[in-house]
C-alpha cells in the first residue's frame, strides 16, 4: 500500500469508529429520553409502565380545577372524553391553560392519578394531539361520560 | 385593486426568475454571451418587482385592508403601526414572500458586487439562485398567496398572535431569513462550480465572503430568537430544544462547519468534494428548517397551516434540490487527486476534526428532530424527544472541539511539529485548570459546571490570545481580517461557553404562592411582592405587578411584570419583567391569581451571566462581518 492510501485509509477506519461510537451514543440517549405520548383511555387500559415518566394529552375537564388556598397545589382531570385520569400539579400553570383546553403533561402515574412535573398548553389554541382528538372522535360515538370533579 | 397589482408583480418576478434561471444556465452550457448578460438585468428586475408585491402587502396592513384575508387573519385595527409592520411576516404567506424578498436582495447583491467574476461563473450563480426563487414564488402563487381576497370582508381582524407583539419579533425573522437564504449563495456557486466542471479555489474564494455574512446573519438570528424566548415565553429558558429552534440550529452547524472547510480548500485545494457537499448540506438544511419551521408539521407557535398541498409541493421541492444537487455532485464532482497532501500533525486534520465533530452534532439533532415525525408516520406510536438527549449528546460532542480550539490557529498547515503548538499553549493550559480549581474551591456549593465554565472560558480565551501574540510578534507579517474575524469569533464561543456553564450552575429559580407584602429570597436578593393593579394598553387589558427587589438593606429595582388580556382573541399573555445586567438578570413573571385577597402566583429568577449568551453569539457574529471584509477577497480575479 503506498502511503497516500495507507492515510486514507486510516481516515475512512477513523470516521468509520466515529460514526459506530456516535451511533450508539444516540441510540442509548434516544432510548433514555424518548417519551410516549398517552391519552387517558391508553392509561385506563394500562400502557403505562410502572413509575415510568411519559406524556399525557387531553382536554382539561370543565369545572373540574382545584386549587389548595396559598399554595401553588392544582388538581384537575384529564380527559379523552372516554375515560378521565385526575392530575396533581405543583407550580405554575402556562398562559393557555383553561378548562376546556387541551394539554400535555408530563409526569407519571401515583396510585390511580398522574402526578405532573410539567404541564404545557400548545401555544396555537386550536392545536390537539393528534391520537386525542381521534379518541374524542371516537368518544363522541360512545354514550357520553361528563366531567367529574377530582375526589379530594 | 392594489392586492391584485401586488399578485401581478409577484406573477411578473416569477417570469423573470424564469428568466434568469434558464437563459443564463443554458447560454453558459452553450457558450452564448447574449444569453448569459441577461443574467444580472432579470435579477434586477425580480427584485424591483418582488419589492414592490412586499410594500402592497405592507400597505394593506397599514391601512388595515381587511378584504385581504391574510391581513384580516393576522392584524386588527387596534394594533400599533410597529406591529403593522412586523406582521407582514407573522404567519405562512407573508414569511414566505419575506423569504423571496430577502433572496431577491442577496440575489441582487451578487449581480453588484460580483463585477470582476467571469461570465459563465456570474451567469450560473445568479441562474441558480434564480431556480430558487422560481421555486419559492410558484410554492407562493399556488398554495400561500398572501393576496387572496376575504368576501364578504370582515369589518375587523383577528389579531397578531399576541406572542409575537413584541420588538424582538420585529428583528427575528427577517435577520434569520437573511442567514437562511444567504447559504443560497454558497449553495449557486457550488452547483455553478459543478456545472462549470473546474472545481477549484477560485469558486470557494468566491463564495466565502458571502458564506462569512450569511453565517454571521444567522447566528444573529437566533440568538435574536433565543433572547426573545427568554423573555417573552416567561419561563426564563434561554433554549428549549424545541424542533422550531434544532430547524434554525442545524443550518448554522452545518454552515459554521463549511466556513472551516472553504477556508481549507482555498488555501490548500484540500477537501474539494467535502466543501461542495457541505454547501448543498448547509442550504438543503436552510429549506428543510423554513419548511419545518413554516409548514405545519411541527405544531408550535411557528406554524400556522397544515396543508396537504403545500406539504406535497415541500416535499417534491425538497426532493428536486436535495435530490439533483447530490445528482450532479456524483456526476461532475472531482475525482483528481484532491489538493495537496497534508500529515497527520496539521492544522488540515485540526479543521477536518472540527468538521466532523460539527456535523456529527448536526447530524444527531436533525435525527432527535425528525425521529417523532418519522416514527408517527410509520405508526410506531408517538413520541417526543426530551431535552436531556440533546444536551448529554452536546456535552461529548462539544468537550473535544473545545479542547481542539486553541491549537487550530496555532498549527501550521500541511505539517507540523506536534510538539510546538502544545509547548506554546500547555502553560495556559495549566492556568486555566488552576483557575477553574479555584472557582471549584470557591463556590462549594456549586455544581461542577461552574468549575468548567470558568476552565474552558479561559482556556479558549487564553488559547486565542496566544495566537495573536505570537502573530503580532512575527515581524513582516500582517494581521489579516480574516485572522481579526476568527479571533472575535473563538473569544466568543468562549464566552457563549462561559456563560452557558455558569448560568446552568448557578440560577435560581422560585415558583411561589405570594400574598400582598410577602418577601421571597432568591440568591443574594430579596424579592417584595407589593401587589397587582389594573391597567390598559393600546389593544389589552392588563394586570399590572409590582415588585421590589433588596439587596441587603437597599432596594436596587423596581420591577412590573404583567399578564396582559388582548381584546381581540381574548388571549392572555404574560409580560415579564427584567431588571438586566451584564453579569446577572433578576426576572419575575406573574403567575395566576391564586386566592380573591390579591395573591398571585409569582416566578422569581436570578440568571447570572446569561445575557452574555446572546453576547457571544453578537461576538462570533462580528467575526463573520470581520472576515467577509478581508481584503484577499477583494482581489480582481486571478488564477490561482
Amino acid at each position: 500500500m503506498n502511503p497516500t492510501r495507507k492515510r486514507r485509509l486510516g481516515f475512512v477506519l477513523l470516521a468509520l469508529a466515529a460514526i459506530i461510537i456516535a451511533g450508539t451514543l444516540m441510540t442509548l440517549a434516544l432510548r433514555h429520553n424518548v417519551r410516549y405520548l398517552l391519552t387517558p383511555t391508553e392509561v385506563a387500559a394500562g400502557k403505562n409502565a410502572d413509575d415510568q415518566l411519559f406524556r399525557l394529552g387531553g382536554v382539561v375537564c370543565e369545572g373540574s380545577v382545584r386549587r389548595t388556598t396559598g399554595t401553588l397545589d392544582v388538581r384537575f382531570v384529564v380527559t379523552d372524553r372516554v375515560h378521565q385520569v385526575p392530575v396533581r400539579y405543583t407550580g405554575i400553570l402556562p398562559d393557555l391553560f383553561r378548562e376546556g383546553q387541551s394539554i400535555i403533561a408530563t409526569g407519571h402515574m401515583v396510585g390511580d392519578g398522574f402526578r405532573a412535573d410539567e404541564v404545557l398548553a400548545k401555544h396555537d389554541e386550536t392545536y390537539m394531539p393528534k391520537e386525542v382528538a381521534e379518541a374524542i372522535a371516537r368518544g363522541k360515538t360512545l354514550p357520553h361520560t361528563p366531567c367529574a370533579p377530582p375526589t379530594p | 385593486m392594489l392586492p391584485e397589482l401586488g399578485q401581478l408583480a409577484l406573477i411578473l418576478a416569477l417570469l423573470l426568475a424564469s428568466l434568469q434561471a434558464l437563459l443564463p444556465l443554458f447560454g453558459a452550457q452553450r457558450g452564448i454571451e447574449a444569453w448569459m448578460r441577461i443574467a444580472r438585468p432579470a435579477a434586477y428586475g425580480q427584485l424591483l418587482f418582488v419589492a414592490v408585491a412586499f410594500g402592497i402587502l405592507m400597505h394593506a396592513f397599514v391601512v388595515h385592508d381587511f378584504s385581504v384575508a391574510y391581513v384580516a387573519r393576522n392584524s386588527n385595527s387596534l394594533l400599533p403601526i410597529g406591529y403593522c409592520i412586523a406582521a407582514v411576516w407573522g404567519a405562512h404567506e407573508g414569511s414566505l414572500l419575506l423569504w423571496i424578498l430577502i433572496l431577491a436582495l442577496w440575489t441582487g447583491a451578487v449581480a453588484r458586487f460580483s463585477r470582476s467574476l467571469p461570465l459563465p461563473v456570474i451567469a450560473r450563480v445568479l441562474g441558480t439562485m434564480g431556480l430558487v426563487s422560481v421555486g419559492f414564488l410558484l410554492f407562493t402563487l399556488l398554495t400561500s398567496n398572501p393576496f387572496a381576497r376575504l368576501l364578504p370582508m370582515p369589518s375587523e381582524g383577528a389579531d397578531l398572535n399576541p406572542l409575537l407583539q413584541d420588538p424582538g419579533l420585529i428583528m427575528h425573522p427577517p435577520i434569520l431569513y437573511s442567514g437562511y437564504v444567504g447559504t443560497t449563495v454558497a449553495f449557486a456557486f457550488a452547483i455553478a462550480a459543478l456545472l462549470d466542471g473546474k472545481v477549484d479555489a477560485r469558486w470557494v474564494r468566491w463564495s466565502r465572503p458571502w458564506t462569512n455574512v450569511a453565517w454571521a446573519l444567522l447566528t444573529i438570528g437566533i440568538a435574536l430568537g433565543s433572547w426573545w424566548a427568554y423573555y417573552e415565553l416567561g419561563w426564563g429558558g434561554w433554549w428549549f430544544w424545541d424542533p422550531v429552534e434544532n430547524a434554525s440550529f442545524m443550518p448554522w452547524l452545518a454552515c459554521t462547519a463549511l466556513l472551516h472547510s472553504q477556508a481549507v480548500t482555498e488555501k490548500r485545494g484540500s477537501f474539494r468534494g467535502w466543501t461542495l457537499l457541505l454547501a448543498i448540506a448547509a442550504f438543503s438544511l436552510s429549506l428543510l428548517g423554513t419548511f419545518l419551521v413554516r409548514s405545519g408539521v411541527i405544531t408550535s407557535v411557528h406554524s400556522f397551516a397544515a396543508d396537504p398541498a403545500r406539504g406535497l409541493f415541500i416535499l417534491v421541492f425538497l426532493g428536486i434540490v436535495i435530490g439533483g444537487s447530490l445528482l450532479l455532485y456524483a456526476w461532475r464532482a472531482p475525482r483528481d487527486n484532491d489538493g495537496a497532501p497534508f500529515a497527520f500533525a496539521s492544522r488540515e486534520t485540526l479543521i477536518l476534526a472540527n468538521n466532523l465533530l460539527l456535523t456529527t452534532a448536526c447530524a444527531m439533532v436533525l435525527i432527535g428532530t425528525l425521529f417523532p415525525l418519522f416514527a408517527d408516520a410509520m405508526h410506531l406510536g408517538r413520541y417526543s424527544v426530551g431535552p436531556p438527549y440533546f444536551g448529554s449528546m452536546f456535552y461529548l460532542l462539544m468537550a473535544p472541539l473545545v479542547l481542539l480550539l486553541p491549537f487550530g490557529p496555532l498549527t501550521r498547515w500541511q505539517r507540523e511539529q506536534a510538539s510546538l503548538p502544545i509547548k506554546l499553549l500547555l502553560p495556559w493550559l495549566v492556568v486555566s485548570l488552576i483557575g477553574g480549581a479555584v472557582a471549584f474551591v470557591a463556590m462549594p456549593n456549586a455544581p461542577w459546571k461552574y468549575a468548567a465554565g470558568v476552565a474552558i472560558g479561559l482556556w479558549l480565551v487564553l488559547g486565542t490570545l496566544r495566537f495573536v501574540r505570537r502573530r503580532l510578534a512575527m515581524d513582516g507579517q500582517r494581521f489579516t481580517a480574516e485572522m481579526l474575524g476568527m479571533t472575535f469569533a473563538h473569544i466568543g464561543i468562549a464566552v457563549f461557553f462561559f456563560s452557558v456553564l455558569l448560568t446552568e450552575a448557578t440560577s435560581v429559580q422560585k415558583d411561589v404562592a405570594v400574598a400582598r407584602g410577602q418577601q421571597v429570597a432568591a440568591g443574594d436578593y430579596m424579592f417584595r411582592f407589593d401587589g397587582v393593579q389594573r391597567a390598559t394598553g393600546p389593544n389589552y387589558l392588563s394586570d399590572r405587578g409590582t415588585v421590589s427587589v433588596f439587596r441587603g438593606d437597599n432596594k436596587i429595582a423596581t420591577l412590573h411584570p404583567e399578564k396582559r388580556q388582548y381584546a381581540a382573541g381574548g388571549q392572555i399573555m404574560t409580560e415579564t419583567a427584567i431588571d438586566p445586567q451584564i453579569n446577572r438578570d433578576l426576572y419575575v413573571a406573574l403567575g395566576e391569581p391564586i386566592d380573591a385577597r390579591g395573591g398571585w402566583a409569582l416566578r422569581v429568577y436570578v440568571k447570572p451571566w446569561v445575557r452574555c449568551i446572546w453576547l457571544g453569539a453578537l461576538l462570533m457574529a462580528l467575526g463573520g462581518f470581520t472576515t467577509a471584509f478581508d481584503r484577499r477577497f477583494r482581489r480582481k480575479n486571478e488564477t490561482v
